[in-house]
């Protein structure tokens, strides 16, 4: 009874709210408040109910598949809808005076439109988690894309709003591929179900096609090298409470589906050569977006880089968790790092905005003299800094040394080159951020004072990204529940 | 229905979807790429309806029909979307392209600007 209640709250709570923040705009950030509310008041229950009694299933209105929708939380959809629910709780308080600094029209207007967008993403990310089949699952990407690609346009000028007409572009197209792929999955095993696809799916021709075309579609979703092009203008012209959302969430929801395609309904061809291309995409994300984010001029584009080279982190994860020997080692760790990341990089572009400001720009070379006046930023800089490089006792640290020992058990140690080196280029990038911001000019001149919530959730996030390495052991266990192999 | 027809139907979607794509990719006017993407759309559409008939049955498999309603409401929000923000983009840039620029790094945006005087 609970778990049901769970379902329909964390999918209605955000998207009713989405719905009154658009009716009533002047109350958006209250609405959104109390969606934070109801939304952390589900999850509390279903992790409950999932921790207790395993994998928990909804059939939607009573009605069964095929016709019917089933809703279904096991510890994989339960850890991801907690960080959903984290990282927009901080979205939300950072916004309710991130929009309302500026006392102009524009950005009255820019409120206004923020609130309801932010909702429905959230909405659309919580019913993606929950979704157990894989035309749910292209019915709330696309929910998923529309509302990021309007919230990169809220910015409203013109490099906003060209980013945004690519991002839309290949977010389209990379829908359709994955659709076309589930109409020949439906043609070949009639159904769409994950777990009856789990049993019903046989290596041939038509699946083979069928699982190329899905995972075109997502990984383009999900910004793996070399489909990322579009990412670091998108998330860099994008208000900073977008970019946090896009880096930290959007792109994860096309990784999760990933998995529960490779893992789950077609683990029977997930073979050890498709794992190590994965492998190898990811190892090339790592050193491609670390090389580059050394060299960009802005902050946000450093950091919208650094997504690209992090993302290639949880690909490590397809070679490692396929082999039996410490597959799970692998895949708990990829999935802390998952979450890891993406507190840090919430953390990092909500200091990114707080810089932004503070002193009007962001152009990395001119950041001296300026930042030593907001410290607080600039020490969540730092700590998110800490987990993004892996250092002890950081929650990056947990999901890196997770991915080491299992690739250490497997003997593929060529990840673990791959792993160090990329963390190495971390530290040389966050390092490149801090020491301009701890040299001290002459005529600095005087910052715009950020309003204190800002910088406070900033760190906070910062603070999460450290912090919840410290209990990995928590994620590790949840993730235990419904894993898709014994 | 015998099984060469649906070779032929299904050979068809795959080509509109080829085509949609190939324009998609190689056009530069908003408004074609638009349509290109929903060129793509309809051969997904022409696959799902062709494997409705499948069934061994006189009746049609249902599923696929619902999927693509499903699909076609999307797909007109979709357009609803991309058209709006092609409105936008010509308004902002006096342009019905989106050039391929350097990573629309801000920087190279005001040089250029600069350079415009």
């Amino acid at each position: 009874m609970t778990a049901s209640w769970s379902f329909a709250l964390l999918v209605l709570g955000p998207l009713m709210a989405a719905a009154l923040a658009f009716v009533f705009p002047r109350r958006g950030r209250g609405v959104a408040l109390a969606a934070a509310g109801i939304t952390a008041g589900a999850w509390v229950g279903l992790v409950r109910e999932v921790m207790a009694g395993g994998v928990q299933i909804q059939r939607v209105g009573g009605w069964s598949a095929p016709l019917g929708i089933d809703l279904r939380a096991d510890g994989l959809a339960v850890l991801m809808l907690m960080v959903t629910g984290l990282i927009s709780g901080a979205v939300t308080l950072y916004s309710g005076r991130y929009f309302r600094d500026a006392h102009d029209l524009e950005s009255a207007h820019r409120e206004r439109y923020f609130w309801p967008l932010f909702l429905f993403l959230w909405a659309a990310l919580n019913a993606l988690f929950l979704s157990a089949d894989i035309f749910n699952l292209y019915v709330t990407l696309e929910l998923l894309g529309f509302a990021a690609v309007a919230l990169v346009a809220l910015a409203g000028n013109r490099e906003a709003l060209k980013s945004a007409m690519r991002y839309l572009f290949v977010s389209l197209a990379a829908s359709l591929f994955y659709l076309l792929g589930v109409a020949l999955v439906y043609g070949q095993c009639a159904t769409v179900d994950l777990t009856l696809l789990a049993a019903k799916a046989q290596p041939g021709p038509t699946l083979w096609v069928a699982l190329a075309l899905m995972t075109g579609g997502l990984l383009a979703k999900a910004a793996l090298f070399p489909l990322h092009f579009w990412l670091p203008p998108a998330h860099a012209n994008a208000p900073a409470p977008v970019s946090a959302l896009l880096s930290a969430l959007v792109v994860k929801g096309a990784f999760y589906i990933l998995l529960r395609l490779w893992f789950e309904a077609f683990h029977s061809l997930n073979t050890p050569a498709v794992a190590q291309v994965f492998g190898g995409l990811g190892a090339a994300a790592i050193l491609w977006g670390s090389a580059n984010a050394l060299f960009q001029p802005r902050l946000k584009l450093l950091v919208a880089y650094s997504t690209v080279a992090q993302l290639g982190y949880l690909f490590l994860l397809f070679p490692l968790a396929a082999a039996r020997d410490g597959g799970f080692l692998a895949w708990s760790g990829g999935l802390i790092f998952l979450a890891a990341h993406a507190c840090a990089k919430t953390a990092m572009f909500l200091t990114a905005g707080n810089i932004l400001h503070a002193a009007g720009h962001d152009r990395i070379k001119d950041l001296g003299g300026i930042t030593h006046v907001p410290p607080i930023s600039t020490f969540a800089f730092g700590l998110a800094g800490l987990s993004l490089i892996g250092l002890p006792p950081s929650s990056g640290f947990a999901g890196k040394w997770l991915l080491l020992s299992a690739s250490l058990v497997q003997g593929q140690w060529w990840w673990v080159v791959v792993m160090l080196v990329g963390s190495l280029l971390a530290a040389a990038y966050v390092m490149r951020v801090l020491t301009r911001a701890f040299t001290r000019v002459p005529d600095a001149t005087a910052p715009h004072p950020i309003p204190p919530v800002m910088e406070w959730t900033a760190l906070a996030m910062a603070v999460l990204a450290v912090g919840f390495g410290l209990v990995a052991r928590w994620p590790a266990e949840l993730l235990r529940v419904g894993v898709p192999w014994p | 229905m015998p099984d060469t027809d649906h070779r032929l139907y299904l050979v068809a979607g795959a080509a509109l979807f080829a085509i949609g794509f190939y324009s998609l990719v190689v056009q530069t006017h908003l408004l074609r790429r638009i349509m290109a993407l929903n060129v793509m759309g309809s051969g997904v559409f022409l696959v799902f309806l062709t494997l409705a008939d499948r069934t061994t049955g006189s009746v049609a498999d249902p599923v696929p029909h619902a999927m693509v309603l499903t699909g076609i409401v999307v797909a007109v929000c979709a357009t609803g979307l991309a058209l709006a923000l092609a409105d936008r983009v010509q308004a902002a840039t006096n342009k019905v392209d989106v050039d391929d620029g350097p990573d629309g790094s801000q920087d190279a945006t005001d040089a250029k600007e600069a350079r415009r005087g």
